[in-house]
């Protein structure tokens, strides 16, 4: 027999089942926590960058995405904020859909759309600022 | 998969509305409605990269009411997602947790923070489209 299950008051179908702790919970919580710190001043900048910019012509819009500094801070602004919102969308998605098939779909939908998202910033940032 | 009818504890029907559920609820709202904000940073970006007619087709976006009146949301919604982060991160350190500060024979201080993260979201939203429109209107005299 299993070492699993002897001195536990689990019954062996609920360890069958796993239906415990996925064991992930605290790398999920320091993420979203790491994200948040870093967005602090991320998305100040942001708002700040975006004021200036209103009412910008396109080359102006151009030229200042296309400041070194500005495109490394636009790279990390991006990657820290669609991880962030994929970590909290995937929290919500956890506590509100309790039909399986749509919660794990919607979850997978969340986690590609973030991700092509991202890519989709990152790829536009390097083209403005290397081409 | 076969679900076992548990006893559930009472939701939030019962509880007095206090200002720090209405900072937990708008904390979700704000994150959700930011999630298409991201998005929009996103067409932005791709319509930068793109060319100059597709750059106009998204600051035409930007410049219709109805554009207008989601900036000034999504403002907002950063502002008080900042803020009410910026105090969760304190609160997850365990910080305004102590006995004296959950004394309801005083005011507890987490009401008061929580009227501030408010408040402050409020005044910097007015602070920074009042400087749009003060800067747009030299711009333009």
């Amino acid at each position: 027999m299993s070492v699993i299950g002897e001195n536990t008051l689990r019954t062996p179908l609920k360890n069958v089942r796993g239906l415990g702790s996925a064991q992930s919970g605290v790398r999920h919580w320091w993420l979203q926590r790491l994200t948040a710190v870093a967005l602090v001043p991320l998305s100040l900048w942001l708002l700040w960058l975006c004021a200036g910019l209103a009412h910008a012509d396109y080359a102006t819009v151009r030229a200042a995405i296309a400041q070194p500094v500005h495109a490394v801070l636009l790279v990390a602004l991006v990657a820290s904020l669609f991880w962030h919102g994929a970590l909290g969308l995937q929290v919500v998605i956890e506590d509100y859909i309790h039909t399986r098939w749509q919660e794990v779909a919607l979850q997978i939908a969340v986690r590609f759309g973030a991700f092509l998202a991202a890519v989709a910033c990152l790829f536009a940032i390097a083209r403005i600022a290397l081409g | 998969m076969s679900q076992i009818a548990r006893p559930t504890s009472p939701h939030l029907g019962i509880y007095r509305w206090r200002v720090n559920m209405w900072q937990s609820v708008l904390h979700r709202l704000t994150g959700l409605f930011l999630c298409l904000g991201a998005l929009l940073l996103a067409w932005g970006l791709i319509a930068a990269a793109s060319g100059a007619e597709a750059w106009n087709a998204f600051a035409g976006f930007c410049a219709s009411g109805i554009g207008f009146a989601l900036l000034i949301l999504w403002t907002w919604a950063l502002l008080f997602h900042l803020c009410n982060g910026i105090q969760h991160l304190f609160r997850d350190t365990g910080m305004g947790y102590d006995a004296a500060q959950r004394d309801h024979s005083r005011t507890p201080s987490y009401f008061a923070t929580g009227w501030i993260v408010i408040a402050a979201s409020v005044a910097l939203t007015a602070a920074v489209w009042i400087c749009l429109f003060v800067r747009a209107s030299g711009g333009a005299a």
